[in-house]
C-alpha cells in the first residue's frame, strides 16, 4: 500500500531535481555562451509578437470584468471612485502577470515542448549532439532568454490595456466620475505594485521556458510521447506559476517592505 | 583510434549488446553487418557517446568516454561525423543550413566560403541546387544524402555511417560508396559503416565485423567473410531465410 505513493513522491522529487539541474545548466550557459542573435530574435518574435492578440484580449477583458465586479461591491458602500484603484493594483501585482503567463504557458510552453519533443523522437537532438553542439546552448538558452524578455513586456501591455479598458467601463458603462476615479487610481497604485508584477512575469517566463524545454528534451517515444510532453508542459508550467506566485508575493512584499 | 571493450547494454530487461569487443585503427574502414534489430545502430551511438553503456568501455584515441560530462563529450565529438539511419535533418532549417551547421556554430568561415563549400558538397552527393529546400520537401534517399553531406563537410577524423545506401537507387548507391572511399583516402578518415548491402560491404570494408547474438560473432577481411564456412555467416552473406511454415 505504502509503496505506490512512495515511488510517486520519489519520481516527483527526482523530476524536480532534474528540472533544477537543467535550469542551472541553462543559466550557466546563458552567462558564458555567446548568444546566437538570430535564434534569439526569432524566438522573441515567436513568443512576443505572436502572443499579442491573446494577451491583449486577456488583459482587456480581465480589466473590464474586474471593474464591473468591484463596482458592484463598492457601490453598496459608496466607494464607487475607488473602483479603478482596485483594478489597477490587482492588474499590476497579480492578474496581469499571472493571467498573461498562463496564456503564454498554454501557447508557447506547449509549442516548445512539442518542438523539442519532436526533435528528440526524430533523433534531431542526437544529431545536434554529434555536431558538437550542446542542446542547452542551442535550444534552451534562446527560448529562456526570449521568454524572460518577452513576458514582462507582454505583462506591461496587458496591465495597461486592462486599466484602460477598466477605466472605459467605469466611465461609460457604470457612470463613475472619471476624474476622481483616475486620481484614486494614481494615488493607490505604487511603483512597488508594478515592480512586483514585472518581477513575477520575469520569473514566470523562466518557469515556462524551463518546464517546456525539460518536458520536450525528456520526451518519451513516438507521437504519444510528444503528445504527453506537450500536455504535461502546460499543466506543470501552469501549476508551477500558480504555486510560485503565492510564495513570490510573500517574498517580494517582504523585500519591498510592504508587508 | 576506436577501442571497445566488453560493452554491455540493455533496454529494460532486453539485453541488446553483451560483451562487444573490437578495435579500429586510424584510417581504417570497417563495415559492421548484422541482422535487423541486432543492435548495430545502438553500437554506433555508443561509439560517439550518445548513449552510455551499462558496463564496458569505449576509448576514442585512447580517451575513455566513461564518466565524461556532456560538455567534455562535445570536445570528443568534434572528431566525429555521423550519418543517422533516418538522416535526422533539422526540419526547421533549410538544406544549406543543415549542411553548413558545423561551420555556423564555429563561426570561423565567412558566409561566402560556407556557401561555396555547401554547393560543392551537395554536388558531390549528386543533389546540386537544392540549398533552399526544406527537408520535408525531399525524398527519403535525398534526405539521407543531405545527412551524409552534413556529416562529412567539416572533414572529421572519424565518420560513422548508419546504412548510407539503404533506400537509394543502385546508381546513386554506387556513387555514395565511392564518395565514402574518397573521403577515407583523401583525408585519412577512420570509417565505420553499418550496412545490409553486401555489395557495398565488400567494396568499402577493409575489415568486416558481424554482430550476431549480442556480440561480435565474426570478423575478418571481406574475402574471409565471404568465404566463411560458418553457417550463420554464410546465411547472412547469401541472404537466405530459414524455411518457415508456408502460409500463402
Ligand atoms: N531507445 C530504445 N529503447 C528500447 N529499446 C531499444 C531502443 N533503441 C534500440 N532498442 C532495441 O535495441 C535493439 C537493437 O536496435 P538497433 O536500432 O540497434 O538495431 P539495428 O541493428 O540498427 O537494426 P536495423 O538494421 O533494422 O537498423 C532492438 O531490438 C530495439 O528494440
Ligand atoms: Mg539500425
Amino acid at each position: 500500500m505504502t509503496l505506490f505513493p512512495n515511488r510517486f513522491v520519489e519520481e516527483w522529487i527526482e523530476g524536480l531535481g532534474r528540472l533544477v539541474l537543467l535550469a542551472k545548466e541553462a543559466v550557466a550557459s546563458l552567462l558564458t555562451f555567446k548568444i546566437a542573435w538570430r535564434d534569439l530574435i526569432y524566438q522573441i518574435y515567436f513568443v512576443g509578437v505572436k502572443s499579442q492578440s491573446v494577451v491583449l484580449t486577456t488583459g482587456a477583458f480581465t480589466g473590464m470584468v474586474l471593474a464591473t465586479q468591484t463596482y458592484l461591491q463598492f457601490h453598496k458602500v459608496k466607494m464607487d471612485t475607488a473602483t479603478l484603484a482596485v483594478v489597477s493594483v490587482g492588474m499590476c501585482s497579480e492578474l496581469g502577470p499571472v493571467l498573461t503567463s498562463l496564456m503564454v504557458a498554454g501557447r508557447v510552453g506547449a509549442a516548445i515542448a512539442a518542438e523539442l519533443g519532436t526533435m528528440r523522437v526524430t533523433e534531431q537532438i542526437d544529431a545536434l549532439r554529434t555536431l558538437a553542439t550542446h542542446p542547452v546552448d542551442y535550444l534552451v538558452v534562446p527560448r529562456l532568454l526570449a521568454l524572460i524578455i518577452a513576458l514582462p513586456v507582454l505583462t506591461l501591455e496587458a496591465v495597461t490595456l486592462g486599466i484602460g479598458a477598466g477605466h472605459a467601463v467605469s466611465t461609460y458603462l457604470l457612470g463613475i466620475d472619471p476624474v476622481w476615479s483616475w486620481y484614486h487610481m494614481q494615488h493607490y497604485t505604487t511603483t512597488d505594485d508594478l515592480i512586483m508584477g514585472l518581477t513575477k512575469a520575469f520569473i514566470f517566463g523562466g518557469i515556462i521556458a524551463i518546464v517546456g524545454c525539460y518536458k520536450g528534451l525528456g520526451c518519451g517515444e513516438g507521437a504519444e510521447g510528444v503528445g504527453r510532453a506537450t500536455t504535461e508542459a502546460v499543466v506543470y508550467a501552469s501549476i508551477g506559476i500558480l504555486i510560485t506566485n503565492f510564495f513570490l508575493t510573500l517574498a517580494l512584499a517582504r523585500l519591498l517592505n510592504v508587508l | 583510434m576506436i577501442e571497445v571493450r566488453e560493452l554491455r547494454r540493455s533496454f529494460g530487461p532486453h539485453r541488446v549488446l553483451d560483451g562487444v569487443t573490437f578495435r579500429i585503427e586510424k584510417g581504417e574502414s570497417v563495415v559492421i553487418i548484422g541482422r535487423s534489430g541486432s543492435g548495430k545502430s545502438v553500437l554506433l551511438k555508443h561509439l560517439i557517446g550518445l548513449q552510455q553503456p551499462d558496463s564496458g568501455d569505449v576509448l576514442i584515441a585512447g580517451e575513455n568516454l566513461r564518466g565524461l560530462s556532456e560538455r567534455e563529450l562535445i570536445r570528443v565529438r568534434r572528431r566525429f561525423g555521423m550519418l543517422f539511419q533516418g538522416a535526422a535533418l533539422f526540419d526547421s532549417l533549410t538544406v544549406a543550413e543543415n549542411v553548413a551547421f558545423a561551420f555556423r556554430r564555429d563561426g570561423s568561415l565567412t558566409e561566402r566560403v560556407i556557401a561555396e563549400r555547401v554547393a560543392e558538397m551537395l554536388e558531390m552527393v549528386d543533389l546540386p541546387g537544392i540549398e533552399d529546400k526544406k527537408p520535408s520537401e525531399l525524398s527519403g534517399g535525398m534526405r539521407k544524402r543531405v545527412g551524409l553531406a552534413r556529416a562529412i563537410i567539416y572533414r572529421p577524423e572519424i565518420v560513422l555511417y548508419d546504412e548510407p545506401t539503404t533506400g537509394l537507387d543502385p546508381i546513386v548507391a554506387d556513387s555514395i560508396d565511392q564518395l565514402i572511399l574518397r573521403v577515407r583516402d583523401r583525408i585519412q578518415t577512420t570509417t565505420v559503416v553499418v550496412t545490409h548491402d553486401m555489395r557495398s560491404a565488400r567494396r568499402i570494408g577493409q575489415r568486416i565485423l558481424m554482430l550476431h547474438d549480442k556480440r561480435i560473432y565474426a570478423a575478418g577481411t571481406p574475402e574471409e567473410i565471404f568465404a566463411s564456412a560458418d553457417p550463420v555467416v554464410r546465411q547472412f552473406v547469401e541472404g537466405v531465410s530459414n524455411p518457415k511454415e508456408v502460409y500463402f
